[in-house]
């Protein structure tokens, strides 16, 4: 067979009888991202009340637990900082994945009910229980149990989902419109409980609702680094074949993939990672919608770059995570996260406009 | 429901190949026409007669075209009939402009609040509430439309370019200028806890407590929404089969754009102001309506329509019945209730292509 002699070979990488297309700019793009998100992670834990040199807090990354600054590197700000990351990880792989299966920008977790579901069981919690007990609506077990009501949401939201979408089979497509009836529902749900709800409790719901870092603990970081590491890879993995399914069913079940099985899995991959990110952070439902289509233009790729996606997100939050400790004290980091990334989405989408016009 | 990100313009199938599968192709008729309208009187009727007080049908009509002071009379003209044309224009704004959001933007997920008018609205009421004290919801109307229209002018001026904004475009400024505005409320309402008391009640969408004033504030705007609906229609079957190819078929692409942008601004502005943000209505009328009658917009749009204000309704007389003496807000019954509704029609009916 030849090759059409217009178009310029594209690089490959080939190990012995397999071959990846290489992308030069998604490489590049990549790993500057993944340089940036170790920067950041780095500024993020090194300023704070007191000001702690970078030097240092490199050091205590890197296993010197000796000091005060190491103490308040490893102990205090780590488990906020690197919830920060890996929840923007998860948020933008999920994102990525989603919007590839949905063949749309606009499907994110938020859009099929993932947000929701966690939206209305962490509510539904604070709303029935940590209300009635006393006046303030934070003890000691609430740390872990609006973050477990949280994630309960989330996964009935997740077999409501399935259950409802299954039909001889699942289709990407139909799951996403399924999703958007479920996530209306469990919306519904949480403003009824939130017009339901006394004052007080309807604000510290809301605290919630704005997705914020503070009161998460290393059981919430030890759960996220869990999950990433068991779905993220087969997520991943997943990515040839959402590739290959985006030739055409035909083509698809020709090259041996068959599209709405590999659908499903990369959508089941994508749900649990908004779920337990979600249920860490709270409903910060726009790092999934954004981030994957700051990679794309950034990556100058035809769909979301998956890796580079997950990078944007750990970014995002980082960024938001800094700003909100430095300067905008009382803001939530999921408000931040809008207030940063949407102005910077808007300048990315003004910019290749005019590259279009020109 | 194929939405490519980058549509080819190239390769128009998505409006064939629906009719290949088998048995006919769904088409719009008058007679379903009539049928939607019919139910739409019906349920303009059990509008008027359901609720704490029940009224008999004959009653109804009686006190309705001559009021003679008795209870029933004053039930029916002070509190049911306002707030019944309110909920029948306001979910017939919103089942056309989610129609035209749809067609505009080629996208399936669409709604009208996509164009950052629902947020741009509840962000103009929230200074109202923070800045200004105001708590009338007639004055909340004039705060949310001109909100809706500064952030609809924003959203379109964000992805201008010549021959009109590209879909993808308009679509993805539109989420990212909400997701703005919605930010800004948030640390607004987080942060002042009366503002979120105000605003709690405002933004799940209620009917409740509107008079006629409030009717007659939004129908100049729905109306003249409607009236470009009704002239840049045709041309949305022309549009979805990409820019290059509706020029050449005589339609002018960035004018034919530029009134959809202000008929959806003008009905999701009217629609917001009068009732709150209410979602989830415009973007699933839209496929109720296609599940009937196929992808022509001619008949979409207006079937879309129909179906809002009469889903709309019904979820109104729900919400006063469901809770006993108490009122569940609309929006809330609409999503409880339509959420689940909607869940069972996708399973049940193929899937039709945008």
């Amino acid at each position: 067979m030849s090759i059409p002699t217009t178009e310029r070979l594209r690089p490959a990488l080939r190990i012995g009888p397999t071959s990846w297309r290489l992308h030069p700019r998604a490489v590049v793009c990549s790993a500057s991202a993944t340089v940036l998100v170790a920067v950041l992670l780095v500024v993020d834990l090194a300023y704070g009340d007191l000001r702690i040199p970078f030097a240092d807090v490199v050091r205590a990354l890197l296993g010197d637990s000796s000091g005060v600054n190491a103490f308040i590197v490893r102990d205090v700000r780590l488990p906020e900082a690197s919830v920060a990351l890996l929840a923007g990880l998860a948020l933008g792989l999920s994102g990525a994945l989603i919007q590839t299966i949905a063949r749309n920008p606009l499907a994110s977790p938020d859009v099929i009910g993932v947000n929701a579901g966690a939206a209305a069981g962490a509510v539904g919690y604070i709303v029935l229980f940590a209300a009635a007990g006393s006046t303030a609506p934070s003890g000691v077990s609430a740390d872990l149990a609006i973050p477990l009501a949280a994630f309960a949401g989330a996964l009935i939201a997740t077999v409501l989902l399935y259950a409802a979408g299954w039909r001889r089979g699942l289709d990407g497509r139909r799951l996403v419109l399924v999703g958007i009836g479920i996530a209306a529902a469990l919306t519904a749900v949480t403003s009824w409980l939130l017009v339901a709800a006394r004052l007080q409790t309807a604000a510290s719901a809301q605290v919630w609702l704005s997705g914020s870092l503070t009161g998460v603990t290393s059981s919430n970081e030890l759960w996220l680094l869990a999950v990433i590491v068991l779905v993220a890879p087969v997520a991943l993995w997943q990515g040839s074949s959402l590739n290959i399914i985006e030739l055409g069913d035909d083509t698809a079940h020709a090259l041996g993939v068959r599209p709405s099985r590999a659908q499903a899995k990369a959508l089941l991959c994508a749900v649990l990672l908004a779920a337990v990110a979600v249920s860490a952070v709270g409903p910060i439902g726009f790092v999934a919608f954004v981030c994957p289509q700051i990679a794309r233009r950034l990556a100058g790729t035809s769909r979301p770059p998956l890796l580079t996606s997950a990078l944007t997100g750990a970014g995002l939050v980082l960024v938001a995570d800094v700003i909100t400790r430095l300067w905008l004290t009382g803001l939530a980091v999921g408000v931040v996260t809008s207030l940063v990334g949407a102005p910077y989405f808007i300048y990315l989408l003004i910019r290749t406009q005019k590259d279009h016009l020109s | 429901m194929t939405t490519l990100e980058k549509t080819d313009p190239a390769n128009p199938i998505p409006v064939r190949a629906n009719s290949s599968r088998s048995g006919s192709p769904r088409r719009g008729s008058w007679r379903i026409v009539v049928v939607l309208l019919l139910a739409v009187l019906v349920c303009a009727m059990l509008s008027l007669m359901v609720g704490n007080v029940g009224i008999t049908p004959t009653r109804t009509i009686q006190v309705l075209f001559s009021a003679d002071g008795s209870q029933a009379s004053a039930i029916v003209h002070n509190l049911r009939l306002p707030r019944t044309l309110l909920l029948l224009v306001v979910g017939l704004a919103l089942g056309v402009s989610g129609a035209l959001m749809q067609g505009q933007s080629r996208n399936p997920l669409a709604d009208p609040g996509l164009l950052g008018v629902s947020e741009g609205a509840s962000l103009a009421v929230v200074l109202a509430i923070f800045w200004l004290h105001i708590s009338s919801p007639v004055a909340y109307g004039w705060f949310a439309l001109l909100g809706a229209g500064l952030t609809a002018w924003l959203v379109f001026s964000i992805s201008a370019a010549r021959g009109g904004p590209s879909p993808l475009t308009l679509v993805l400024a539109g989420a990212a200028v909400s997701a703005l505005a919605s930010a800004i409320i948030t640390s607004i309402i987080t942060s002042n806890v009366s503002t979120l008391d105000q605003y709690r009640f405002w933004v799940v969408g209620s009917a409740a407590g509107r008079g006629l004033d409030a009717f007659w504030q939004v129908l100049p705007f729905i109306a003249l929404g409607v009236v470009l609906t009704v002239i840049c229609t045709p041309a949305i079957n022309l549009l979805q089969l990409g820019d290059d190819a509706a020029r050449a078929l005589g339609v002018r692409p960035g004018l034919h754009k530029f009134l959809g942008v202000c008929a959806v601004m003008l009905l999701t502005g009217g629609a917001v102001a009068a009732c709150g943000p209410i979602g989830f209505l415009g973007l699933v009328s839209p496929h109720v309506a296609r599940f009937v009658c196929g992808p022509d917009y001619r008949w979409v749009v207006p079937y879309s329509g129909l179906i809002g204000a009469i889903v709309l309704t019904l979820a109104d007389i729900l919400g006063r019945v469901i809770a006993g003496g108490a009122e569940v807000q609309v929006g809330i019954v609409m999503a409880l209730v339509g959420g689940p509704a909607f869940v069972v029609l996708v399973r049940r009916a193929r899937l039709i292509q945008l």
